[in-house]
């Protein structure tokens, strides 16, 4: 099967004020085609790291190893290409774009890739339409269409519009950052809904979270403890209420 | 060499004849006047301006045809500094009065190299006069000048009676290498409302020194806005002298400077009366060699009480080599005003790109939404809907 993820000695360091400094120290990771995997780990383990350096972001510097999608060299890739392969990263922070209206980002990009993928580009008629199915699924207000990207929306209303972009652009790979952060439990139960209304066959899904709560809703094939810039423990979803329970420690203790 | 020995200057003031005393001794200005220190003019000196010869009337029309103008109420074309009647046209409420001697400087422009100039060789332009309590609608004004080592200076003058108002589109465009200074003294009686946009698409090689003179009455109204894009070196001045109470101005501007060229906004706001209001933002991206000039100077008189003036400038750098040189002045005499301006330079944000490339949008079309994003809230300036749309189309990368 080459229709997965495939990470293997992944490493990536940061410049920190002219020293780089190593965040992804030997990196392993296998996501099978329709599967949904979770990541756990304690703040600054390099859950965040990981999810830019597969999503493309310039300013990590891969050091060693290597990551595939799909058979294809993702690390080689631009972030927009990863985009066209099915690659979507729900960001932790959404960037605010102040003077780009909502509903024309949506379709730049829904058509961006449609385009890239050699599919037909929507009218700007067809994308309403769409859009509205879509922003009222996530109970989102249609006015959040008009306004510009991310621009004076709270918290959730930033993680409904990641899940609306994902929805839209039908990534075949969606990392979530700790979407679940600053979300109350019905915020929560439908940006899940957005999730599991997108599994299936061919969609897999990198979880990165602190919390068990959102592998509630989520409920992952694989759960992976991360920690020091490497996966230091994989199992099923019974791993995420044992963190819950005793957390990181005999995982660390463990590894060391 | 000295300034004065220049070919450019040998070739003006002898163009100039007995009036050529109104350009000063100093030949053009160099860095040491501060005025010019951004936007020096010693790279037109090698060139012995000549009068620009008239042109083909069937071409020019051809090139008007070309434009996608908004729908409107008028149009008055000028080709190589030549009114071109039979191409222009005006609503019933309005005249285009023959040209007065008008060979002064007006008061409120002198010591100013720009308008010196134009005094000295200036040629006939528009004479707009709107009568009283009339609204002319949208008049379209568009000035070309084509040709190597010519140069042309039109006047024009827009007057607004009481409670007039009217809308102008005024688009500036060429091709070679020319020289254009075009003046425009505008006078707003009380509660006349004059909206004009400044297009200014003068070609890549040309030198453009434009200036414009306004007074405005009593709770009257001059929003000027430019859309400075064109021309090797092109200043684009604006003097706004409030005269009357409760008058407002708006002095706006968005610069795109790429390739080796240079444009300037310059402005001088003049409170000259207690209770008015100003307001500008100009906002200018530079990519590859581009200069970029801000100087904007807000004086308010000490009779000026109740004063509220805003000036923001912004600056927005894609690339290493590009230059902003930013100036702004607030010179108060008043003890009761509200003055506030700011300044920014930089670059892309980062964030911002990286999120619009990992949602699948290409580099370069990601770079000209964000730009487009830097310069609408400033399109959004401009009051009339359909000069909106036309500025939208001539922005990079357009919507």
């Amino acid at each position: 099967m080459s229709d997965f993820l495939k990470i293997e000695g992944l490493k990536a360091q940061i410049d920190a004020d002219g020293t780089p400094k190593e965040i992804l120290k030997g990196l392993d990771l296998t996501i099978p085609k329709g599967e949904v995997h979770a990541i756990m780990g304690p703040n600054g383990s390099g859950k965040s790291t990981l999810s830019y350096v597969l999503a493309g972001r310039e300013d990590y510097e891969v050091t060693g190893g290597s990551a595939h999608f799909k058979g294809q060299d993702l690390l080689e890739l631009e972030p927009e290409e990863r985009a066209a392969l099915g690659v979507f990263l729900a960001f932790q922070s959404p960037v605010e774009l102040p003077g780009v209206n909502n509903a024309n980002f949506l379709r730049t990009a829904v058509n961006a890739v449609r385009k890239a993928r050699g599919e037909e580009e929507l009218d700007a008629v067809s994308f309403l339409k769409l859009a509205r199915e879509e922003t009222a699924r996530l109970s989102m207000s249609g006015e959040m269409l008009k306004r510009a990207v991310n621009v004076g929306f709270s918290g959730g209303e930033k993680k409904r519009n990641e899940v609306l972009q994902m929805r839209l652009l039908k990534p075949s790979l969606a990392i979530l950052d700790e979407t679940d952060s600053g979300l109350d439990i019905d915020a929560l139960r439908i940006v899940a809904d957005g999730v599991n209304s997108l599994r299936g066959p061919d969609f897999s899904s990198l979880v990165i979270t602190h919390h068990q709560r959102l592998l509630d809703y989520i409920v992952p094939d694989r759960v992976h403890v991360m920690a020091h810039g490497r996966i230091i423990h994989s199992g099923g979803p019974e791993v995420a209420t044992l963190l819950e329970k005793q957390g990181y420690k005999q995982f660390l203790e463990a590894a060391a | 060499m000295s300034e004065n020995n220049a070919a450019a200057w040998q070739a003006l003031t002898g163009r100039a004849g007995e009036r050529a005393a109104l350009l000063g001794t100093e030949g053009l200005p160099t860095r040491r006047v501060e005025a010019w220190h951004y936007t020096p003019l010693q790279s037109l000196n090698g060139v012995a301006w000549q009068a620009a010869p008239a042109l083909d009337d069937a071409a020019v029309k051809q090139r008007v045809d070309g434009l996608a103008l908004p729908k409107h109420d008028g149009l008055l074309v000028f080709a190589n500094g030549r009114f071109c009647k039979a191409l222009s046209h005006l609503p019933a409420c309005m005249d285009v009065q023959e040209y007065g001697d008008g060979s002064a400087v007006q008061p409120l422009l002198a010591g100013r190299f720009s308008a010196g100039l134009n005094a000295a060789l200036r040629q006939p332009g528009a004479r707009l006069h709107v009568p009283a309590g009339k609204d002319a609608g949208l008049i379209v004004m568009v000035s070309l000048t084509e040709g190597n080592g010519v140069s042309t200076h039109l006047h024009h003058s827009v007057t607004l009676d009481e409670g007039a108002s009217l809308t102008l589109l005024d688009i500036q465009l060429g091709e070679g290498q020319y020289l254009t200074n075009p003046q425009m003294d505008v006078h707003c009686a009380d509660n006349a409302h004059l909206s004009h946009v400044t297009h200014q698409a003068e070609s890549r090689e040309a030198a453009r020194l434009g200036i414009i003179g306004a007074c405005i009455g009593e709770r009257g109204n001059y929003d000027s806005f430019t859309l400075n894009q064109g021309g090797v070196l092109a200043r684009q001045e604006v003097v706004s002298q409030l005269s009357g109470p409760f008058s407002n101005t708006n002095v706006n501007a968005i610069q795109l400077v790429d390739g080796s060229r240079l444009n300037d906004l310059s402005s001088m706001i003049h409170h000259a009366s207690p209770d008015c209001t100003s307001r500008q933002t100009v906002r200018t991206v530079l990519s590859e060699n581009g200069q970029g000039v801000f100087q904007g100077k807000i004086l308010v008189d000490q009779i000026a009480q109740k004063t509220d003036g805003y000036q923001m400038n912004q600056a927005l750098l894609l690339s290493e080599k590009a230059q902003m040189n930013s100036k702004p002045e607030l010179e108060i005499y008043a003890d009761d005003v509200k003055c506030s301006h700011g300044a920014t330079v930089g670059a892309l944000d980062e964030d911002q790109l990286f999120y619009l490339r990992s949602r699948g949008v290409q580099e370069e079309q990601a770079r000209d939404l964000l730009v487009q994003a830097f310069l609408l809230e400033t399109v959004e300036l401009v009051e009339h809907e359909s000069l909106r749309d036309y500025l939208l189309k001539a922005l990079p990368g357009h919507v």
